[in-house]
């Protein structure tokens, strides 16, 4: 058996941390922020669309992803794609009732 | 590095004796055995369940049980079967037992996890069991706990969902653990596509195992809710949709289909050319089209429920989509005739079971397409016809697999050989016995036979009759079939490393294997079936 | 036996490990799935009543506590670099931190429950029974789905606390890691959740 001990040693440095808890929470104020203008019916697709922002980051970054082995990557993405195709297929009945 | 004294792992290993030794052992073949001793007791439970229906429905009229008691025993029966027979059943039995030797290892990644789901496992099993005696009265909502009634009914369905729930958890761990095995520990040397293809059955499955058992887990949680704190998820009456949860639960529930018969496909694919001598034909094929089954096999689930009051759109999408989920499965009876095909077949008790597979699966599956197809399903809908196809899939598919499969590894689990004439013999009886069962209720269904009534008109008595008769002769031969491997278990002849020829690397290590099955850790350089 | 015992210790494997935790993480993933596809299917049927009834939560409390979350989330990943360059001390601060962050969350949704339950706003509740049938199921999945979250945030602290005394008793150390690593994994898809569970239940007004 391959022994994988120091295969990845990507350290992130703290100031990269402190950078995308910035961002992050800037986009949850802008989310919050954006309720109050009334945009109606793309106010919840604006706030999915942040909040898939948000979620991104915090996979790549936070949960190391970006740095990680490739296959965690095809892996995240499948069950995404499946999960939306769940939702797709569900909707085919209630949309169409 | 030195020999280790060879050592069977069947033998104690030192610290604990007797039982708290297999207890407390973490190694990959006794949890194995462990699964199979466990889940062969609730198989003859839900046998001798579904015998008692089979004696309810002998004469028109009540026979022996009234009708509530008839549906607590359906219930009972489908929970068993479904959630503690044949879906753990080849995959935590025999991909635990020979998963990690075909490719190569040691053990599973996380033993102590694989000993924490079987625990899990018992306790749900026993909570299971449990509901039938407790509360008021055993669940009578059928193993697919449909809302709204499953909200509502007065028996005991919190606690048999609640069971179902934990008996999904060691699924999801089971599943885990195997996904790691297969990326993580094949032997040096066994890229992807030297692997044996019970392991890529196997690893299709387990993807099924962890990506749709949680759907199921979060529905039952919502109907525990629901029931415990009136939380109007699919009560009508409190805004929800009984639809939405036929989606949810079907979006586990025909995935789980794939569950039992993946593996079960594995298991053929094993035994159908170490019996003809010949390599397996279309080797890639049959190995990615376990992956497309379990890819597309998320997608169909709205078959179900045709005459729900689902949309039409949806309606024709997922009718579509079943069929395109019937290729893959054609492609693998292909490639098995193939593989027959011009091959020096010895025809031993596993390849019995084995063409038996064949030929019932693909009655199951043939059936299955015309309840794919929306005009006839509509048709025949909840009649015998779908108690019929299922049986074909699951007893017919994934029981005869594992009875396959039984008499393929047995003398390799005990290093024992069992009496084959007899083997054979009890596989006559089965094969005789399942049919005459079965086949009736495709007739029964299409004349109009309603599924779950413990009464029918008196124009269905002839095939109910033979329906009977047929139970009784496939319960002797199951009898027949066990009496003889424990006999044999017990003090059968010593069975050689080899008795069949196999060339996949459980075949290269003593019966029974030592407890690390391997002295030196096997590097591999060929294919996994190199015959000629 | 003995050697046996030795190549055990060889056979570590970390990206095994991870993976193992990204597989279970898959699941915990699609248990909320199904909860999303439930709000899903019921906010498009209930439109107007989810609406209303997201106008009662308070906006002010759950934005607090997406700050918090998110706060703690980036301690735990600056945990996993203070044990990487060998800082033992400040890596078990920062998890310590986390815990006390976590904490914060559930004290802020005991006072935000509490409120709602003052205010007869519960599942079963008579007030509720009586509403229009969209806005019982809103509160139902609001208590559902935020009650299921904080289950996980319990479960991820006492994962935290387990990863603070592996810390202490240096089983996690600056060249086995992976635990802590894993730990943290758990941690974010607490933090993961919520990040959708906030706009979906506060903020669909
Ligand atoms: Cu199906």
């Amino acid at each position: 058996m391959s022994n994988h001990k120091a295969e990845h040693q990507h350290i992130t440095d703290y100031w990269v941390y402190g950078l995308i808890l910035v961002i992050l929470l800037a986009l949850t104020f802008i989310t919050v922020y954006m309720v109050h203008l009334e945009l109606a019916a793309w106010s919840v697709a604006i706030a999915l669309g942040i909040a898939s922002v948000k979620a991104t980051i915090v996979l790549a970054y936070f949960m190391h992803l970006k740095f990680d082995n490739m296959l965690f990557k095809i892996l995240v993405v499948a069950v995404v794609m499946l999960f939306v195709s769940f939702i797709l297929l569900t909707f085919a009945d209630y949309l169409y009732r | 590095m030195t020999t280790i004294p060879y050592k069977s792992y069947l033998e104690p290993q030192g610290k604990y004796t007797g039982l708290l030794d297999w207890l407390t052992s973490t190694d990959h073949k006794r949890i194995g055995l462990m699964y199979m001793y466990a889940i062969g007791i609730f198989f003859i439970i839900g046998v001798l369940l579904g015998l008692l229906m089979r004696i309810e429905l002998f004469k028109p009229g009540e026979t022996i049980m009234g009708p509530q008691t008839y549906n607590g025993i359906f219930t009972v029966h489908g929970v068993i079967m479904i959630f503690m027979v044949v879906i753990p059943g080849l995959s935590a039995v025999f991909g635990n037992l020979f998963m990690p030797i075909q490719i190569g290892a040691k053990d599973v990644a996380f033993p102590k996890l694989n000993l924490l789901s079987w625990y899990i496992f018992m306790a749900g099993a026993i909570l299971a069991v449990l509901s039938q005696f407790t509360g008021n009265g055993p669940p009578d909502t059928g193993w697919t706990f449909y809302a709204p009634y499953s909200t509502q009914t007065g028996t005991n369905v919190l606690m048999a969902v609640t069971a179902a729930f934990v008996l999904g958890f060691s699924s999801i761990l089971t599943g885990l653990n195997f996904i790691v095995t297969i990326h993580r520990m094949r032997a040096p040397g066994m890229t992807w596509f030297k692997m044996p293809l019970f392991p890529w059955a196997l690893y299709s499955t387990a993807w099924i195992q962890l990506l749709a058992t949680p759907i199921v887990g979060i529905t039952l949680l919502m109907l525990i809710a629901e029931r415990v704190f009136k939380i109007g998820f699919f009560d009508p009456a409190l805004g929800g949709d009984p639809i939405l949860f036929q989606h949810l639960f079907w979006i586990y529930s025909h995935p789980a289909v794939y569950v039992m018969i993946l593996p079960a496909m594995g298991v053929i694919t094993e035994i159908i050319p170490t019996f003809c001598q010949r390599r397996i034909f279309g080797y890639k094929a049959i190995a990615l089209s376990s992956i497309a089954i379990a890819g597309v096999g998320y997608l169909v689930w709205g078959h179900h429920m045709y005459t729900s009051g689902m949309s039409f759109t949806a309606r024709w999408i997922f009718s579509f989509l079943t069929f395109i989920v019937a290729v893959p499965s054609a492609i693998k009876v292909f490639n098995w005739v193939a593989t027959m095909y011009k091959g020096s077949i010895a025809l031993k008790t596993p390849f019995l079971y084995a063409l038996a597979f064949i030929f019932l699966f693909m009655i199951g599956g043939l059936t299955g397409l015309s309840l794919g197809s929306l005009a006839t399903d509509v048709y025949v809908h909840d009649t015998a016809y779908v108690v019929a196809h299922f049986h074909y899939i699951i007893f017919g598919g994934m029981g005869f697999a594992f009875f396959a499969a039984l008499h393929y590894w047995f003398p390799k689990m005990y290093g024992k050989m069992y009496n084959q004439k007899i083997a054979d013999i009890a596989w006559l009886i089965l094969f005789f016995g399942f049919n005459m069962l079965y086949f009736p209720q495709f007739v029964l269904g299409l004349q109009g036979l309603p599924r779950r009534y413990y009464d029918y008109m008196p124009q269905f008595e002839t095939g109910e009759v033979l329906s009977t008769i047929g139970g009784f002769v496939l319960f002797i031969g199951i009898i027949m079939m066990i009496t003889n491997l424990i006999i044999a278990a017990r003090n059968g002849p010593q069975a050689p490393d080899n008795p069949w020829g196999g060339k996949t690397l459980e075949w290269t290590i003593p019966s029974p294997p030592p407890m690390e099955n391997f002295d030196t850790p096997p590097v591999v350089s060929k294919e996994p079936y190199d015959y000629e | 036996m003995s050697d046996v015992a030795i190549k055990h210790d060889e056979h570590r494997d970390d990206l095994g490990a991870k993976l193992g935790m990204w597989l279970f993480i898959f699941t915990e993933l699609l248990l909320f799935g199904g909860l999303f596809l439930v709000y899903a299917v019921y906010r498009d049927i209930y439109a107007e009543d989810f609406h209303l009834g997201a106008l009662q939560l308070n906006v002010t409390l759950g934005t607090l506590n997406t700050v918090v979350l998110l706060i703690s989330s980036m301690t735990v990943a600056m945990s996993i670099t203070a044990i990487q360059r060998g800082n033992k001390k400040l890596s078990m601060q920062l998890v310590l931190l986390t815990v006390l962050l976590a904490c914060v969350f559930l004290v802020n949704k005991y006072f935000e429950w509490g409120a709602k339950f003052e205010h007869d706003l519960y599942p079963g509740s008579d007030l509720v029974l009586q509403f229009k049938r969209g806005s019982i199921i809103f509160f139902g999945l609001y208590f559902f789905m935020t009650g299921l979250h904080m289950f996980h945030v319990v479960i991820g602290m006492v994962v935290l606390m387990v990863m603070w005394f592996k810390l202490k008793n240096t089983t996690i150390n600056k060249d086995d890691n992976v635990l802590l690593e894993n730990g943290g994994l758990y941690w974010h898809l607490v933090d993961l959740i919520w990040i959708f569970l906030f706009p979906l239940l506060y903020l669909v007004t």
